[in-house]
């Protein structure tokens, strides 16, 4: 495989240094990459996406002409990250949910960070996604974000910064663990010589997080997933959760409110649920509370969550935390309950609703990104310097009439890595998005979701709008304790006894 | 039925079951070190040791390496155990009473033979993993021809009844050899590779997922308990017990519950201790004398079945007496 015509082009690659010259974590990779001969990379990226469409690892595309069920986009290239960094970004992403989590949680009960001054209560309170039939709750454990995908990305300094924090039904984390099995099969060699932190073990940890929060009763919690259906983009992932957890995967009408309790219709009559892992928005989830038109939920679900007799992960509400003018202040908010400086910092953002903030923001439009502060999945957003006069002219004109609901942060150049593209590799830009579990204690899986944009120069990494995904691997900084332990010249070993074999001889 | 002929389709079926079981111990170990790191430090003994051949192989290749155990257990004639070797002693035994078993059943193991036949040149991973896919989907594509075109006579009973003996030894063997080597790491119990490795152990018995189903989380003694003792899971020993027994049952006529041969007697009794034993009791004996006195046992019934219906002579002479032993 060639990387003679391979160019950094001025950004900061994954892969290789500045000078052109591969990551001494990246060099093991190359080597093995560069001795791949002609088109050999390229047969393995056909076997892959052949094996992929064999599995059926898919998501759905709305309002797509040619069929709304697209195989999964894997790239064979992984991102390399390198046990330091991973270290850092792990002990950031920790302390943020730490402390959004007390965020949240103050939101919806005393909300001493207003009164302390440190978040305006003007922008809490215009914020969107703060629900009114959330105020006083008090989920299990005070963990209302059990399951978070963080968006972090790399501008050209090298420097990572979280983009989003996606604290509502953050998806995408069953691609983490299918693109693995995908670089195995297809792979194998380009893992050979790495020490790779595994992914295999989520299915558990998610399970151990939601029946952590299960309501105190006899026995081994009922966990449920519950999905809008198979029409939902992401109902590969809820169908694989549910079965690599061993859990039932329920629709809203499979459930129902029974004598206080969620129960599961069951062909042997009603069965109790203890924890929904829920991935459908927060106002589908009770009609009688939220949207009365929601098909989708369970009427009188809140009543019962209010009650303690159900959990719900995540708890309704934690989205007041991913409205981005509330971003903004998260390094505030971290330094409020936490006394601590950001570990991770947030990409630099002007608020509009600060009217000095705006008018900055107005005046360098072309030269910002532009995003609505209640949008997620990359819709609504105006990229200044690739924007047209006219779209630069709507844009200022909506962000006059509701300052509020936008935030402008500057252009970053997002870091690449090499991308299979044709017959040759060139680097595609990456964002990276780990998944952070909250339970006894925060966990985060090692890695994540590598999204990629496949078009050349192109920022936008949503598998819905041509982005694709890498295996994500964090090479292991612990000594190899496990195998030494293991290793052939360990003197006690198991003797079995031979396999039977027929008596007759074959003639 | 003949002897002959039913010792052939029970050693038929036994011999692409094994065939399978070696091709998912492999696999699961490859998927287990692939990120694992450098290659001396990974694990593949543990693989020899399970298959109780270590001595032949140690005496062969020397210290086991990917490509030593890849070439040992996939494609070397002189292991009896290898996998090209149990298609070979298969393919044979099908070829002896190709006029009892459905034809389409008879090319589907000739066609399997010979894919990995033709394959046995090969040794590099990449290669290796496609032979190991391809030898687990061709066993159970001839399970599936056998189970929806064959007569529930004689014959089919017999296939049976070989391919669930050798599972649940199978199954004994995985068990066995994992557990001992998971769990004197009291330091890493509940530590990710823990659960990793005892995901990967249900793996091979292709059990992960139907285990989620009914113990959830991940403990040893639950998975344990799963594979040994479970009454539904198709691979675990108990259920295989139960079925190979209920097909002996069918071949002879006897009533349950009842014996009326040696094979019969030590079937029933192994099975019923089963029945009736509990997880508990078998971590208090140690899994590993529990398993090797399952082992021992499960050869008994073997010698039983094959004195019972496959050595038929005109009385009964000193074979009998030897089993006994």
């Amino acid at each position: 495989m060639k990387f003679d015509d391979y160019r950094t082009e001025g950004f900061y690659d994954e892969m290789f240094q500045a000078d052109g010259r591969p990551r001494s974590t990246a060099a093991g990779l190359f080597q093995r990459l560069a001795t791949l001969s002609d088109g050999e990379l390229q047969r393995r990226q056909k076997a892959a996406d052949l094996t992929l469409l064999d599995m059926g690892i898919t998501f759905n595309v709305y309002g797509h002409a040619d069929g709304t069920e697209k195989v999964w986009p894997l790239d064979l290239v992984p991102r390399i990250v390198s046990a330091d960094e991973w270290d850092y970004i792990e002990r950031g992403l920790k302390q943020r949910i730490r402390a959004l989590n007390l965020f949240i949680d103050d939101v919806y009960h005393r909300r001493q960070i207003i009164r302390d001054g440190v978040v305006p209560e003007e922008l809490l309170t215009s914020a969107k996604c703060l629900l009114d039939p959330c105020v006083d709750l008090s989920p299990p454990g005070g963990i209302w974000c059990h399951v978070t995908g963080t968006d972090l990305v790399r501008d050209g300094d090298g420097q990572m910064y979280v983009l989003e924090d996606n604290l509502r039904c953050p998806s995408g984390v069953s691609y983490v663990l299918e693109n693995r099995e995908v670089m195995k099969r297809t792979v194998p060699l380009a893992f050979e010589g790495l020490r790779i932190l595994p992914v295999e073990d989520y299915p558990e940890r998610l399970l151990e997080t939601l029946q952590n929060v299960a309501p105190p009763g006899m026995g081994g919690p009922n966990v449920v997933v519950l999905t809008p259906g198979i029409y939902n983009s992401a109902y590969f992932e809820h169908s694989f959760l549910a079965q690599q957890m061993g859990v039932e995967l329920v629709e809203g009408r499979d459930l129902v409110v029974a004598d206080g309790h969620v129960c599961t219709r069951t062909t042997k009559g009603l069965k109790r649920v203890d924890v929904i892992y829920r991935r459908i928005d927060d106002t589908f989830l009770d009609p009688r509370t939220f949207r009365s038109d929601s098909a989708l939920g369970v009427p009188g679900l809140m009543e019962v969550f209010r009650a303690g007799r159900v959990a719900l992960a995540n708890a309704p509400g934690t989205g007041v935390a991913d409205d981005k003018a509330v971003y903004a202040f998260v390094p505030q908010i971290i330094r409020y309950y936490l006394g601590e400086d950001i570990i991770l910092p947030n990409v630099p953002t002007y608020t509009c609703w600060d009217p000095k903030q705006c008018s900055h923001v107005l005046a360098h439009l072309d030269e910002l990104v532009i995003k609505p502060t209640n949008e997620s999945g990359g819709y609504g957003i105006v990229i200044g310097p690739r924007a047209s006069r006219q779209e630069l002219d709507d844009c200022a004109n909506r962000i006059r009439a509701n300052p509020r609901n936008f935030i402008a942060q500057p252009m970053l150049a997002l870091s690449r890595v090499p991308t299979i593209i044709d017959e040759h590799l060139e680097g595609r830009h990456v964002d990276l998005r780990p998944y952070i579990l909250y339970g006894k204690d925060i966990y985060v899986l090692p890695g994540g979701l590598t999204r990629v944009a496949l078009k050349k120069g192109s920022l936008v990494v949503n598998s819905s709008q041509g982005g694709g995904s890498k295996d994500t691997w964090v090479l292991s900084g612990a000594p190899a304790t496990i195998r030494e332990r293991c290793a052939p010249s360990n003197s006690a070993r198991v003797s079995s006894r031979p396999s039977l074999r027929a008596e007759h001889t074959p003639c | 039925m003949l002897s002959r002929v039913a010792d052939s389709v029970y050693w038929l079926s036994a011999y692409l079951e094994r065939a399978e079981n070696v091709a998912r111990f492999i696999d699961t170990n490859l998927n287990l070190m692939l990120d694992q790191g450098d290659e001396v430090f990974e694990q593949w003994q543990p693989l020899i040791d399970t298959t109780g051949d270590h001595e032949p192989f140690e005496h062969k290749y020397g210290p086991a390496t990917r490509e030593s155990v890849f070439q040992f257990l996939i494609f070397d004639r002189e292991n009896s155990n290898s996998i090209l070797s149990c298609l070979e002693a298969a393919r044979e035994n099908a070829r002896m009473i190709r006029e009892i078993i459905p034809s389409v059943m008879w090319e589907e193991i000739n066609r399997f033979y010979l894919l990995v036949r033709n394959q046995s040149r090969k040794n590099q991973l990449d290669d290796a993993r496609r032979v190991l896919d391809q030898v687990k989907l061709s066993s159970q594509t001839i399970v599936g021809i056998a189970d929806s075109t064959m007569s529930r006579g004689e014959a089919w009973h017999f296939a049976r009844m070989g391919r669930l003996l050798e599972r649940a030894d199978k199954t004994s063997r995985i068990l066995d050899v994992k557990y001992f080597l998971l769990l004197p790491s009291a330091d890493e119990v509940g530590t990710p590779v823990d659960v990793i490795q005892w995901a990967a152990l249900l793996n091979s018995a292709s059990a992960l997922e139907m285990y989620r189903k009914v113990r959830g989380r991940i403990t040893p003694t639950a998975v344990a308990d799963f594979l040994i003792l479970d009454r539904y899971f198709p691979r675990s020993m108990h259920f295989c017990l139960i079925e190979a027994e209920l097909s002996l049952h069918a071949i002879t006529g006897s009533a349950p519950g009842t014996f009326q041969n040696d094979a019969e007697q030590q079937l029933g009794r192994l099975r019923s201790e089963f029945d009736f034993v509990r997880v508990e009791d078998i971590v208090y004996e140690g899994l590993h004398e529990f398993v090797d006195r399952f082992q021992q046992r499960l050869n008994l019934v073997g010698r039983a079945i094959f004195d019972t219906f496959f050595a038929t002579r005109p009385a009964p002479g000193p074979v009998l007496q030897e089993a006994a032993q």
